[in-house]
């Protein structure tokens, strides 16, 4: 009864009260989502913020810590830092040149794996009782030790075949994403990083210090024809097998002209002979009957024109197809040449994703961190980026590029004990005629693709005859070892 | 044995600071402060264990032991902070005066570490701040004219305003203080309490369009002179007091609005007018283009603080605070990040939003309109100024400079927060009174009718009760709970 008596007051009450309580909720709601974001900001940027030039807390953490080492994934030092009698530290690099643009180095600022895991590196996680008996003697704490995906004899191999020439090779797991290689030449000894710092920045010539495989950006030439291809399949899903073209060796559309590496005449072509062979004649036509707003939309799936979704520095490969796209571009941008570039990683992330069923497997060169006590501090696993293409778009492409291994461009690689599927490719560049790049992206075996490779070697001429035999030594190595 | 020590500290300031905050928000649970007494009594154990393993860790990482000496007279205080209110003042709230001391030693500990010469100013001006705070419960509690103020309030506010407008020193880009024998004023501070009290007294008796009008001229002087002086960050929590109290006063939603977009103009114009203005701005949206300038390099210093300490921060003296410029005073939440964690420092913002909703638990159970609107503008002010300075410090919004009250370096801060309590826990007071009330008067409404004018400010809320008395203790603020 006397609750009943209460209930009229307590509603006039709650009335009257109606303005501060919603000032209250408004505040208390306000600073719940502050705490929150406070907290999502600085977990989120707390790796990024401590490699900030302005950030004064890096160089208490060197001063505390001893930086870690940089391994192999078959447990090789690639890099560490030595201590010599007086207490000077050096950064050693085992393997001299060979690591120059995948590890890095890590004075006269960072590149490679030094400023990817530059947090790990300067970080202790050392056990306590250690960190306590260091304190005891006056010596700094080791930092974490990355280990990545790098393979030795891979990269050795795959830097021999490469030998005087420019250029560039990446090594990847299509299943993974894992890069078990990484080439750049020319290259340079990041132990004597200091000492030859100002002839590497004044030599704007042969850029020493780009890495080329992730930001160098080439015209792709022929090897673009995956995808130019892959854009014919969508539009004609159901036609493109009764694709057939007469090669002349070239083809014209008022003043502009596209003709077939060296004055080929292909002949009567199929669409997957126009591919295997790389008949740019016959890619010009396939060209010139495509949609362009879809092809624009098939250039953005495949990461075109944007920030690759890689943990490092890499350059954006540029592709110009718009709605009013001119044929004579048209015809350019469907063999790879006119304003398109690429860069090598790029391509092995398309190949990639044709060798594994269409889904991109973000690329990635940490495999874990690890303390002074041989305890896991941080795992990477590999994750999916997307779809980048349907699983029978990847096997139709697939196939072409078994046939161009087959019959086509790159047979040097037929009749081995693995086999092999790519596309070949010479690029174009400059003003001088003839002069090209050597391309070629592939995987093997090609029913079960366990490692993809591309290579470019600058001004060497054709992929076929200078690209593919590096494939095939790095194949050999793989699969032979 | 000192890296044993600081590891296994950052973990356990943590834990007692997150049990502490549960508690803070576990006495609303209960209605009645004898229920709350266990809370209470958990709550200033894990202060006082706070506040000790932090000055240990303080000691081990200086290897000073002179900061012991300091620990103690820190630690006499606030037992005597703590002692004294509840002595003299039994029906006090304890969470406010537990809060109090607990943001008061969170302030001591970092400061002590970031600039030990600031810290024991700091605590010498605290004291003095606790006496004063001490009494001002009695006068809020007694002094009935309060209410008849008005134009006092006003004329003084404008006047010490202008006073440092004229003759103010510049402080990075405001004038703001002035200085009387050494020490140095800055008026805003106390203005504010003012500026509350103004705004209650004029709106308390009736709040039509022409109170409101009246009133908001004399808001509009205290704002503009604040911007002339530059110091956007008062002249912001000034105008957003002012549209919160009119609007819980006439419970009118037209005038939230017409603040709203009164606010968005002042604000376009302030941005448009003032240099400083876009450089915060800017600032504000990518401070890491402006690294090099002074606008930037603040604010992206602060966030490198926050972002390298993670859940458990880098322990004391582990981290570098003092890279943030003004770091004792504007950014003193940055440094309490980095070196005790993320963890602690939510934890600070809950402690805030606790002492917060304890004032507006308070407004909203005092029946006197005069006395509920000045808790009301007492709370938001204290709430919003908490909001500026810890949201500008993470680029939560545009940095402007406030401190983070009983915390951050500066005397004038200090002693306004602790005025500000302690006026709240007079209102606490009235309100306990006013709920005992309808007792005594049915006691007296035998012997005398007469008497009951004056209480008739506020006739809608007794008439409706006044059959019906018994435990309307509990009805006021339970109805928190209710909602």
């Amino acid at each position: 009864m006397k609750t009943n008596k209460n209930n009229k007051p307590i509603k006039k009450k709650k009335k009257k009260n109606r303005e501060i309580m919603l000032v209250t909720w408004g505040f208390t709601l306000l600073f719940l989502v502050m705490a929150g974001y406070i907290a999502y900001y600085s977990v989120t940027h707390q790796q990024e913020l401590i490699n900030n030039s302005y950030n004064g807390r890096q160089q208490m953490l060197l001063a505390q810590n001893r930086r870690g080492s940089i391994y192999s994934a078959d447990g090789n030092i690639l890099a560490r830092t030595v201590v010599d009698g007086e207490g000077n530290e050096k950064r050693e690099y085992p393997y001299q040149n060979l690591f120059s643009h995948a590890v890095g180095y890590a004075t006269n600022g960072r590149m490679g794996v030094e400023a990817q895991a530059n947090y790990y590196l300067i970080n202790s996680n050392a056990p306590l009782s250690q960190k306590a008996s260091l304190d005891v003697v006056g010596e700094k704490y080791p930092g974490d030790d990355v280990y990545t995906s790098l393979d030795v004899e891979l990269q050795e191999v795959a830097s021999k075949a490469l030998g005087v020439y420019q250029g560039a090779i990446i090594v990847t797991e299509p299943e993974t994403g894992r890069i078990l290689a990484m080439v750049s030449k020319p290259d340079f000894n990041p132990e004597r990083i200091e000492s030859i710092w100002d002839d590497l920045i004044s030599d704007s010539e042969s850029s020493i210090l780009l890495n080329r495989v992730t930001q160098g950006l080439y015209p792709p030439g022929s090897t673009f024809k995956i995808v130019t291809a892959l854009e014919y399949i969508r539009e004609n899903p159901d036609t493109w097998q009764n694709y057939s073209y007469q090669c002349t060796g070239s083809i014209t559309r008022g003043e502009d002209r596209i003709q077939c590496y060296h004055g080929s005449v292909h002949g009567s072509v199929s669409f997957s002979k126009s591919f295997a062979k790389s008949c740019n004649t016959s890619f010009a036509n396939i060209g010139l009957s495509l949609d362009r707003s879809s092809f624009e939309n098939t250039l953005n799936s495949l990461l075109f024109n944007q920030e690759l979704p890689v943990a490092f520095t890499s350059g954006i490969s540029r592709v110009d197809v718009t709605e009013n796209i001119s044929d004579a571009d048209m015809m350019q941008v469907s063999i790879g040449q006119g304003t398109t570039s690429i860069t090598p990683l790029q391509l092995n992330m398309i190949t990639c994703a044709i060798a594994n069923e269409g889904v991109l497997m973000k690329p990635y060169l940490i495999d874990y961190v690890q303390n002074s006590a041989g305890n896991k501090v941080k795992e990477f696993s590999p994750s999916a980026y997307g779809k980048l293409m349907s699983k029978e778009e990847a096997d139709i492409l697939k196939q072409l590029m078994e046939n161009v291994v087959e019959e086509g461009t790159a047979t040097r690689l037929k009749g081995l004990s693995y086999t092999a599927a790519g596309k070949t490719g010479s690029a174009e560049y400059g003003t001088v005629k003839g002069d090209s790049h050597a391309w070629f992206t592939g995987f093997a075996p090609a029913d079960d693709p366990k490692i993809a490779v591309t290579i470019i070697i600058e001004g060497a001429g054709a992929g076929g005859d200078y690209a593919v035999p590096i494939a095939k030594r790095i194949f050999d190595q793989y699969f032979n070892s | 044995m000192e890296l044993y020590v600081s590891e296994f500290s950052k973990y356990v300031m943590a834990l007692l600071i997150a049990l502490y905050t549960y508690e803070c928000f576990a006495v609303f649970r209960y209605e009645d402060e004898e229920r709350r007494n266990g809370m209470y009594i958990r709550q200033n154990l894990l202060m006082f264990a706070f506040h000790f393993s932090s000055f240990l860790v303080i000691c081990f990482e200086t290897g000073d032991i002179t900061y012991l000496f300091f620990y103690a007279f820190q630690e006499i205080i606030l037992y005597a902070a703590i002692a004294l209110f509840r002595m003299l003042y039994p029906k006090a709230n304890r969470l406010i005066v537990n809060n109090m001391c607990m943001l008061l030693s969170i302030g001591f500990v970092i400061l002590t570490r970031l600039n030990f010469k600031s810290a024991v100013k700091q605590f010498i001006i605290v004291t003095g701040s606790l006496v004063i705070a001490l009494i001002i419960p009695f006068f809020v509690h007694k002094f009935k004219f309060l209410k008849s103020l008005k134009w006092v309030y006003a004329l003084v506010g404008i006047a010490a305003l202008s006073v440092v407008m004229i003759l103010g020193q510049t402080t990075y880009g405001s004038k703001l203080s002035y200085s009387i024998a050494g020490i140095t004023f800055q008026p805003s501070e106390f203005v504010k309490i003012l500026f509350v009290f103004f705004v209650a007294s004029a709106l308390y008796k009736s709040s039509g369009f022409f109170e409101v009008f009246t009133t908001a001229v004399i808001a509009a002087a205290h704002v503009i002179v604040l911007v002339i002086s530059r110091d956007l960050g008062s002249a912001l929590i000034f105008f957003i007091v002012y549209v919160l109290m009119v609007f819980v006063a006439t419970k009118n939603f037209l005038y939230l609005f017409a603040g709203a977009a009164g606010g968005s103009l002042a604000a376009y114009i302030a941005y448009s007018v003032f240099n400083h203005v876009q450089i915060r701005v800017q600032a504000w949206q990518d401070p890491w283009s402006l690294i090099d300038s002074a606008g930037g390099y603040q604010i992206t210093q602060s966030l490198f603080a926050i972002s390298s300490g993670g859940w458990f921060g880098l322990g004391l003296y582990k981290g570098t605070p003092q890279s943030i410029p003004v770091v004792e005073a504007d950014f003193i939440f940055s440094a309490i990040a980095e070196e005790l964690g993320i963890i602690f420092a939510i934890c600070l913002i809950l402690i805030c939003v606790s002492c917060f909703i304890m004032f507006m638990n308070t407004s909203a159970g005092l029946n006197d309109k005069f006395y509920q609107l000045t808790a009301f503008g007492l709370g938001v002010t204290y709430i919003f100024q908490v909001f500026l300075t810890i949201g500008g410090g993470t680029k939560f919004i545009p940095l402007t400079g406030v401190t983070l009250p009983l915390i951050s370096y500066g005397g004038s801060s200090v002693l306004t927060t602790l005025i500000m309590f302690s006026v709240i826990e007079g209102l606490y007071m009235i309100k306990q009174d006013e709920s005992e009330l309808p007792k005594k008067r049915k006691r007296k409404k035998q012997s005398s009718n007469k008497k009951r004018r004056v209480y008739a400010d506020n006739e809608e809320g007794y008439s409706s009760i006044s059959d019906d008395d018994e435990d309307y203790n509990d009805k006021i603020g339970r109805n928190f709970e209710d909602e």
